[in-house]
C-alpha cells in the first residue's frame, strides 16, 4: 500500500515521505517532474514551469540524497516511476544507496522501465525505440546479476488504457512489449536459468475500469496469457516463475470534473475488478484521488485513497476466501474471450515484425486513438453513460467544491522552481569540472560501444553529473525521436450526427467567407506527453471539415508561435495537463504577439481550475476547456464563432 | 495580409517568412473577388520565382515510404549547406468533410528564429487529388524567396504526376519489398523521376532487392535519355544516404542548367499545369468552348514564355 507522491523539492518530498511511512505506508512510491523523466535539468527551456510540478526534481546526486535523506534505502521497497531516464535515476538510487552503506544486493524495489509505452501514450521518450530497448536490456542484465531483487522493468498497459485501449488491446501490447524486451534480452546472451529468472522478474502495471466485471475477466486472461508465453515461447519449466505479476493503479480516464465525489464510488469498484479473483490478484494497488480531474491532490486527498485500501483489507472480508469465481461459467467464457482476442492481436503486432516496429509504424498509436475515439462518441452520444456528465447531472449545492474546485487542490509552489535551479547551480560550481568531462566521456564511448551502460552510469552519477548532461551524452550518441502521434491514420466512429452535420455546414460557410477553409493549429507546449484531449480534438476537428496542424507533443512556445505564423492559421487551441497551462499558455501569447499574431485567438484545454481559467481568460484566451466540456462538436462550434468574430473584426 | 500585392511581393522576395505566409494564405483564397491580387502577386513575383539558381524539387511516393523523415532529414542538409529553403508539405483532404490533418508526418525540426527555413502544409482540396491551383502558386512564392523549394506530395492518385509540373527535379521515394516498382510500370510513373531513392536503407537485404528490381527496370525505360536518374539508397533513421541524395539533385540541376532545359522544362510544365488547373475549374466542356486542349495549351505556353505564371495564364483564359 503506498501513494504515488513528489512535489516542489527533494526537500519537501523527503517530508512527504517520512510522513507518509509514520501512517502506516510500506513502501514509496516515487512521481518524478518532467524534465527529470525528460531528461532536461532544471534550468533547460523546456522545463520552464514544469520544475516539481507533476513530481520530485531529481537534476543529480545531491537531489537523490535528500530525497532519502533518514530513510534506510537498505531497507525500503521503492518504486521509481521512470522511464525514458530509468537507468540513470537507477544509477543515482545505487549511488545514493550505496553511500548509505546498503550493498546493491540489499536493495528492493521496480523502476517502472516501460519505454515503449511512452510512445504510444504517456510521451515521455527521449531516444528512438532502438536504443530504448537497449537501456531497458541494459537495466535488466545488470540488475539481474548485481541487484537480483529489484524490478528492473514493470511493463505498463495502465497508460494504454489511459490511451483508450480496449481490455484485449491493453493485454495484447503489453505483452507484445514483454516480448520486444525478453527477445532482445535472449539474443543478447543470457544463461536458460539467469534468462528464467529475468521472466519470473518481469512485472506488470495494470489499469482497472469502472466495468469491474470484465476486469476481473481481464486479469485472469492476462495471467493465463503470461503463463503460455513463458512456456511455450521462452520454456520456462518453473510455474511460480510464469506467475503473472502486476501492480494497479485504478483508472483516471473515467474520474470526472463533475460532481468529483462520485469519484469515490468509482474507484472502490474498480479496485474490486483487481481485487476480487485470487488466482489473479495484484500484488500492490494505488489509488487515485477522488479530485484529480481538478487538480493535483493534497496529502488529505491522498490519505482517503490509502484508508479504501486499509477497508478493503483490514474490514472486509476479501483476503478469507479462495478464489470466488473458479467454476464460473460467465467468468471463464469472458476470460477466454479476451484471451483469444488479445493473443490474436499479439500475433497480429508480431506479423508487423514485433512491438517495436509496430510503435515505430503508427500502427498500435492509430488502434489506440481509434478506440478512444470510439470511446469519446460513444459518451458524446449518451451510449456510454457517467454519472453526473451525460446522465443525472443535477446536483445540489456542493460543500466540497465551493469555488469551482480550486479550493481542493494542491498548489506549487512557485518559489520552487527558482530554488531547485540556484541548487542546481550551486551544484554545477562545487564538483569537480574534469571529473565530470571524464564520466561524461566514458559514458558516451560506452553508449558507442555497446556494453552494459549502468556502470558508466553508476561512475557518472557519482562524479557529480547532471540528469540533463547524462542525457545529453546519450542523445549525442542515439539521437533524438517523434513518436508517430497516430492521428491521421485513425479511424473515426462515424459521429455523423445531426449535429456534427450541422456543424461542417456552418465550417463550410465559414471556408466561404475566409476564402479557404479555416486551418488551426493544436498544440501541446511544454513537456506533458498527456495528448489524448488534442488528438480527439485534431480528429473531430479534421472531420468537421477544419484544416488542422497537429504536430505532436513537446514543442516549445517559440516553436508553436513560428508554426502558427508560418501556417496562417485561425486560430490556436493549446492542450497542457502537467498544470502548467498559466506559464505556458501566456508564454505562447507573448510569443504570438511578437509576431503579430494577436488577432489570432487562442483557446486551451486541460485540466485547469476555475480561478486559473478566469486568469486565463483575463489575459485574452477565448476559452478554457476542462474535462467536464465533453462535447467535442460543442467546443468546434464554438471555435467557429472565435474565428468568424476575428474574421469580421479584421 | 495587409499592403499592395507588390509591396507584398517585394516582402516576399527579401525572403521575409511572415510574408511568405502572407502571400501563401492569399493564394489558397478561392474567393472570386481575390484572384485579381493574386495574379498580381504572382505577376510581381514573376522574375524572382524564374530564377535558374532556385531549386524547386518534388518528394513522391506511397504513403508509408518514409518521404516526411527524409524531407525532414534533406532540409536540414540543404540549410547546414547555406542554403535558404521553403518546404510545402501537401497532405489529403477528407472526402468525407474537405478537412484534413496536416503537417502529422512532417514536422520538421526548424529554429524558430531561423528566417531561412520555412515550413507550410497545405491540403490538396478538392482537386481530385492532384496539386491545387494553391499548391502550384505557393511554389512560385516560395521559390522567390528561397533558394531550394521542397515539395512533398502524398503519391496517391493525380498528385505524383502532377509534381513534375511545378518540380524541376523529381525524387521518387521508394519503400522496399512493398511491390512499388512493379506498380510503377505499369503506371508508367517510373518514367517521371529523376531521382530515385530506396528508402530504409536499415532493413537490409529487401532494400538491396528493390534496387535491383529497379535498376532492371529503369534500364529499359530510359534509353536514349541525357540524364540517367540515380538510384540513392537512404535511411532517414541512419542518415546514411542522404548527403548522396542532396548531391544528386544538385547534379540534377546542374544538368538542367548545363544543357539549358530548366527554362524550357519549367514553362513548358507551367503550361500543362495551367491546362489541368483550367480542365479542373471549367472541365471538358469548358475546356472545348476555349477552343480545344491543344489549342489552349499552345496559347499557354505563348503566355508563360511571354512572362506569365501558370495560375496567371489560368486567370486570362477564364477572362476570355
Amino acid at each position: 500500500m503506498r501513494t504515488y507522491s513528489g512535489h516542489s523539492t527533494p526537500k519537501a518530498s523527503n517530508e512527504l515521505y517520512r510522513q507518509n511511512l509514520a501512517k502506516g505506508q510500506t513502501g514509496l512510491s516515487v512521481a518524478f517532474d518532467l524534465p527529470t523523466q525528460t531528461g532536461y535539468d532544471s534550468d533547460h527551456a523546456l522545463a520552464r514551469g514544469e520544475v516539481g510540478r507533476t513530481g520530485v526534481p531529481i537534476g543529480h546526486l545531491g537531489d537523490m540524497r535528500q530525497l532519502f535523506d533518514g530513510i534506510a534505502l537498505g531497507q525500503m521497497n521503492t518504486s521509481m516511476t521512470i522511464n525514458a531516464t530509468a537507468a540513470w535515476l537507477f544509477a543515482l538510487y545505487i549511488a545514493v544507496a550505496e553511500e548509505q552503506g546498503a550493498r546493491p544486493a540489499d536493495l528492493r524495489g521496480t523502476t517502472q522501465n516501460d519505454i515503449m509505452k511512452e510512445y504510444l501514450s504517456r510521451g515521455t521518450y527521449i531516444f528512438p525505440p532502438g536504443p530504448s530497448l537497449r537501456l531497458i536490456a541494459d537495466t535488466v542484465l545488470y540488475s539481474v546479476e548485481h541487484v537480483p531483487e529489484w524490478n528492473p522493468i514493470n511493463i505498463c498497459s495502465y497508460h494504454l488504457q489511459e490511451a483508450g485501449a480496449t481490455p484485449e488491446q491493453e493485454v495484447a501490447y503489453a505483452l507484445s512489449t514483454a516480448i520486444a524486451v525478453l527477445d532482445t534480452v535472449r539474443e543478447r546472451g543470457i544463461a536458460q536459468a539467469n534468462f528464467d529468472q529475468v521472466f519470473g522478474r518481469i512485472s506488470f502495471f495494470v489499469n482497472s475500469s469502472i466495468r469491474f466485471v470484465e476486469e476481473v475477466c481481464k486479469e485472469r486472461a492476462f495471467a493465463r496469457l503470461w503463463d503460455r508465453l513463458g512456456r511455450e515461447r521462452y520454456g520456462v519449466q518453473d510455474p511460480k516463475l510464469r506467475r503473472l505479476r502486476y501492480g494497479v493503479q485504478v483508472n483516471s480516464l473515467g474520474l470526472t470534473e463533475a460532481q468529483p465525489e462520485n469519484n469515490i464510488a468509482r474507484i472502490v469498484l474498480e479496485t474490486l475488478g483487481v481485487t476480487l479473483s485470487k488466482s489473479a490478484r495484484c500484488r500492490a494497488l494505488q489509488l487515485p484521488a477522488w479530485n484529480e480531474a481538478l487538480g493535483l491532490p493534497r496529502p488529505w486527498d491522498q490519505q482517503l485513497s490509502l484508508r479504501i485500501q486499509q477497508i478493503l483489507a483490514f474490514e472486509t472480508d476479501l483476503l478469507e476466501h479462495e478464489d470466488l469465481f473458479d467454476g464460473s461459467k460467465v467468468v471463464e467464457q469472458r476470460t477466454s474471450a479476451i484471451a483469444e482476442a488479445a493473443w490474436a492481436e499479439v500475433e497480429a503486432v508480431l506479423k508487423r515484425g514485433g512491438g517495436v516496429q509496430a510503435v515505430e509504424s503508427g500502427y498500435i498509436k492509430e488502434q489506440l486513438v481509434s478506440s478512444n475515439a470510439a470511446r469519446v462518441a460513444a459518451i458524446e452520444r449518451n451510449e456510454q453513460i457517467v454519472v453526473g456528465v451525460n446522465r443525472f447531472v443535477e446536483s445540489a449545492p456542493s460543500p466540497l467544491t465551493t469555488d469551482g474546485g480550486a479550493d481542493v487542490i494542491l498548489r506549487v509552489d512557485p518559489e520552487a522552481e527558482r530554488e531547485q535551479v540556484a541548487r542546481l547551480e550551486a551544484w554545477r560550481k562545487s564538483r569537480d569540472a574534469d571529473a565530470v568531462g571524464r564520466a561524461i566521456e566514458a559514458l558516451v564511448a560506452a553508449a558507442r560501444g555497446g556494453e552494459n551502460l549502468m556502470p558508466a552510469s553508476i561512475a557518472a552519477a557519482k562524479a557529480g553529473v547532471t540528469t540533463g548532461e547524462g542525457a545529453d551524452a546519450l542523445r549525442q550518441v542515439f539521437g533524438g525521436y517523434r513518436a508517430p502521434t497516430g492521428v491521421a491514420g485513425a479511424r473515426t466512429p462515424s459521429v455523423d450526427t445531426t449535429e456534427l452535420e450541422a456543424l461542417r455546414g456552418k465550417v463550410a460557410e465559414l471556408a466561404r467567407r475566409l476564402g479557404r477553409r479555416p486551418k488551426i493549429l493544436v498544440g501541446k507546449p511544454g513537456l506533458d506527453g498527456h495528448s489524448n484531449g488534442a488528438e480527439q480534438i485534431a480528429l473531430r476537428a479534421r472531420d468537421a471539415g477544419f484544416e488542422v496542424v497537429y504536430e505532436g507533443i513537446r514543442v516549445t512556445p517559440q516553436q508553436l508561435a513560428r508554426a502558427a505564423a508560418d501556417e496562417g492559421v485561425h486560430l490556436v487551441g493549446l492542450s497542457v495537463l502537467s498544470g502548467a497551462h498559466l506559464e505556458l499558455v501566456r508564454e505562447v501569447m507573448v510569443r504570438m504577439k511578437e509576431r503579430g499574431l494577436e488577432e489570432v485567438p487562442v483557446v486551451a484545454g486541460g485540466i485547469i481550475p476555475e480561478t486559473d481559467a478566469e486568469e486565463l481568460r483575463r489575459s485574452g484566451v477565448k476559452a478554457v476547456y476542462t474535462p467536464k466540456d465533453f462535447q467535442i462538436t460543442r467546443i468546434l462550434e464554438d471555435l467557429v464563432g472565435y474565428v468568424e468574430a476575428a474574421h469580421a473584426a479584421a | 495580409m495587409k499592403g499592395s500585392p507588390e509591396e507584398i511581393a517585394e516582402q516576399v522576395v527579401r525572403g521575409d517568412p511572415a510574408a511568405v505566409a502572407g502571400a501563401i494564405s492569399l493564394v489558397e483564397d478561392r474567393r472570386p473577388s481575390a484572384t485579381a491580387r493574386i495574379v498580381a502577386l504572382l505577376h510581381a513575383l514573376g522574375p524572382a520565382a524564374r530564377r535558374e539558381q532556385c531549386q524547386r524539387v518534388g518528394i513522391t511516393g506511397p504513403p508509408g515510404a518514409g518521404k516526411s523523415s527524409l524531407v525532414s532529414a534533406l532540409a536540414a542538409l540543404v540549410r547546414a549547406s547555406g542554403r535558404s529553403i521553403g518546404v510545402l508539405a501537401v497532405d489529403p483532404s477528407s472526402p468525407r468533410s474537405g478537412g484534413a490533418l496536416l503537417g502529422d508526418r512532417t514536422r520538421i525540426e526548424i529554429d524558430p528564429d531561423d528566417t531561412k527555413m520555412y515550413v507550410r502544409s497545405m491540403a490538396s482540396g478538392g482537386d481530385l487529388g492532384g496539386l491545387a491551383r494553391a499548391a502550384a502558386a505557393a511554389v512560385d512564392v516560395l521559390s522567390a524567396a528561397f533558394d531550394v523549394v521542397l515539395v512533398e506530395t502524398t503519391g496517391v492518385g493525380q498528385s505524383e504526376t502532377d509534381i513534375e509540373h511545378v518540380a524541376d527535379s523529381v525524387v521518387l521515394v521508394i519503400q522496399p519489398a512493398s511491390g512499388d516498382t512493379v506498380q510503377f510500370l505499369k503506371a508508367g510513373i517510373i518514367e517521371i523521376p529523376h531521382i530515385f531513392a530506396v528508402n530504409k536503407e536499415d532493413l537490409g537485404d529487401v532494400a538491396t532487392r528493390a534496387r535491383t528490381e529497379l535498376q532492371s527496370a529503369l534500364a529499359q525505360s530510359i534509353a536514349g535519355e541525357t540524364w540517367r536518374p540515380p538510384i540513392v539508397s537512404t535511411s532517414a533513421k541512419t542518415g546514411k544516404g542522404l548527403a548522396e541524395l542532396l548531391d544528386a539533385i544538385d547534379a540534377h540541376h546542374r544538368h538542367l542548367q548545363k544543357h539549358a532545359l530548366l527554362g524550357e522544362r519549367r514553362s513548358k510544365a507551367a503550361a500543362v499545369m495551367a491546362l489541368q488547373l483550367f480542365a479542373r475549374r471549367y472541365g471538358e466542356v469548358g475546356v472545348e468552348r476555349a477552343g480545344g486542349g491543344p489549342a489552349l495549351l499552345a496559347r499557354f505556353r505563348e503566355w508563360i514564355a511571354a512572362g506569365a505564371t501558370a495560375v496567371e495564364a489560368v486567370a486570362r483564359a477564364s477572362k476570355g
